[in-house]
């Protein structure tokens, strides 16, 4: 099912690419960018400036007015089985349980019950969702839900893992757990990981590298490689300097865009 | 229902109803309204009688065939309105002027086009239930959230798994609540068009015990149909609240 792993030190690489909607907004405007492999990378902006805008293209869900995506030096046509998206609104089907939920992904892909179920079951494990396999989405938390939709994710065993604000529809307690979840996750996981947020903490707490948006049309203002050690600090790095001085400079560079 | 601070189960206000009906019956102020006991008889008679069961069985074929119709023509085109810009603007118009337009009055030209019998009936049936049913379903596909969509896309869904898995599901509430009054609107279709017709199955009997003032017939055989359209919207109404936890929130 996979096709031949192309190992390349960049598995994503965005060229040139544009979008201007039906009606003449323009969204983002000639971005090149290069995604490491097995790196989490975040796309940081103003709000409304077209970081989901352009996940949407990376994912193949949004065509491109100009440029092109490559995805292992593949052009993109649309999604694809390299690719799993995280919904901001986590994008559950009510009607189903969290098990069916979580296999949907290896439902629409033919495999059998059984064994989607058995894969379904290791990764709802995973998230920390043991016990509500047979659950409904509106028996479960907002911070749950997100669980359910990051182990749908994990099911189809992409390389890439393509997160749009996910954190953003849950309080603030939540949000910081689900951020340590993840970064744990991921070290079993390996993955690479966009991740759009509008909250400079998030970034650089989750992220090797934070991409700076600017303003609509957005273009890529600023690469930062934030350096830290997201693991072995568990936690500590609020209280990193280093960390507090990026926090710092991203805001000092944002500021600038707000009216 | 509360009366001087005791509870007292709702169907009582039924009783109560009935019992009104029997005095003012009782009081001979009307021949049309025989007391109610009469109409029970009337009602128990009917259910012995021969020709009743014809016109029941030809009643309900044709109400069954033209549900049919409706429900297979309603769905897909309110889900097509939904999904497709241009099926909307092409079909909107007609199917928002059918839905309030007073259907009965093109009976008689459905009568020249299609004959005296059962056929005109399941027309009408259809021609009654069809609109409601397209309009809810078109208001439930147009509701999805665009991230549901985008999900099963994102997660490779070919057309009929996004329609079959997704989108009919999520539309569901809606199109259950169409369905309803659908049916509604469709037991109306067979009694009207039968009256207007006149001569084939409940429509002939309604002329027959009218035009021979037998009223506790009429009413009984009025009764067994309200009886009968308003069980089977419950029906659906137990399927509708088997979907309501998630109408909410989808």
């Amino acid at each position: 099912m996979q096709s031949q792993v192309v190992t390349t030190e960049h598995i994503i690489e965005v060229k040139g690419i544009s979008k201007t909607y039906d009606g003449g907004v323009e969204a983002i405007k000639n971005i090149d960018l290069q995604i490491p492999r097995g790196e989490l990378t975040t796309l940081l902006g103003p709000s409304g400036c077209g970081k989901t805008t352009l996940l949407k293209i990376i994912a193949g869900l949004l065509p491109p007015s100009g440029g092109e995506v490559l995805i292992n030096n593949k052009p993109v046509h649309g999604p694809g089985p390299e690719r799993a998206f995280v919904f901001q609104d986590f994008a559950l089907l009510p009607w189903a349980t969290v098990l069916r939920n979580v296999s949907f992904g290896l439902e629409l892909r033919k495999m059998p019950k059984a064994q989607r179920h058995e894969i379904a079951r290791k990764y709802i494990s995973e998230v920390g969702l043991d016990g509500f396999e047979n659950s409904y989405p509106h028996e479960l938390s907002g911070g749950m839900r997100q669980r359910v939709g990051l182990a749908r994710a994990l099911t189809v065993d992409s390389d890439i893992l393509l997160m749009d604000e996910p954190f953003a529809s849950v309080d603030e307690q939540t949000r910081r757990k689900l951020q340590d979840d993840l970064l744990k996750l991921l070290q079993i996981e390996k993955k690479t990981v966009i991740f759009v947020t509008h909250s400079i903490e998030e970034a650089v707490y989750v992220s090797d590298k934070v991409v700076l948006l600017g303003p609509r049309p957005s273009s890529v203002m600023k690469i930062i490689d934030t350096g830290l050690d997201h693991i072995k600090s568990d936690g500590d790095i609020r209280r990193d300097k280093h960390y507090l001085d990026l926090v710092e400079d991203l805001w000092l560079i944002l500021k600038q865009y707000l009216t | 229902m509360t009366i001087f601070g005791k509870k007292i189960p709702m169907f009582f206000a039924l009783f109560i109803w009935m019992i009104v009906w029997e005095i003012i019956g009782r009081m001979e102020l009307l021949f049309l309204i025989p007391p109610f006991t009469k109409v029970l008889t009337g009602m128990w008679e009917l259910l012995g009688n021969g020709k009743f069961h014809a016109a029941l069985g030809i009643s309900f074929t044709s109400f069954l065939y033209g549900m049919g119709l409706a429900i297979v023509i309603g769905i897909p085109l309110g889900v097509l309105m939904g999904r497709i810009k241009l099926v909307d603007e092409l079909a909107g118009m007609w199917v928002n002027v059918f839905v309030s337009a007073p259907l009965s009055a093109v009976i008689p030209a459905l009568m020249v086009l299609l004959g005296f019998g059962q056929t005109t009936v399941i027309f009408t049936v259809m021609l009654f239930a069809v609109w409601i049913i397209t309009i809810d379903t078109r208001a439930g596909v147009k509701n999805i959230s665009p991230s549901l969509i985008e999900m099963s896309n994102s997660y490779g869904a070919g057309k009929w798994d996004l329609y079959s898995k997704v989108i009919f599901w999520a539309a569901l509430p809606e199109i259950l609540a169409g369905l309803r009054l659908g049916l509604i609107r469709g037991v109306r279709g067979v009694v009207v068009g039968q009256l207007l017709i006149a001569i084939v199955g409940l429509g002939e009997l309604f002329e027959l015990y009218s035009r021979n003032f037998l009223m506790d017939l009429f009413w009984a055989l009025v009764v067994l149909i309200f009886m009968f359209a308003y069980v089977i919207s419950e029906i659906v109404n137990h399927f509708e609240q088997k979907v309501e936890f998630y109408a909410g929130q989808r």
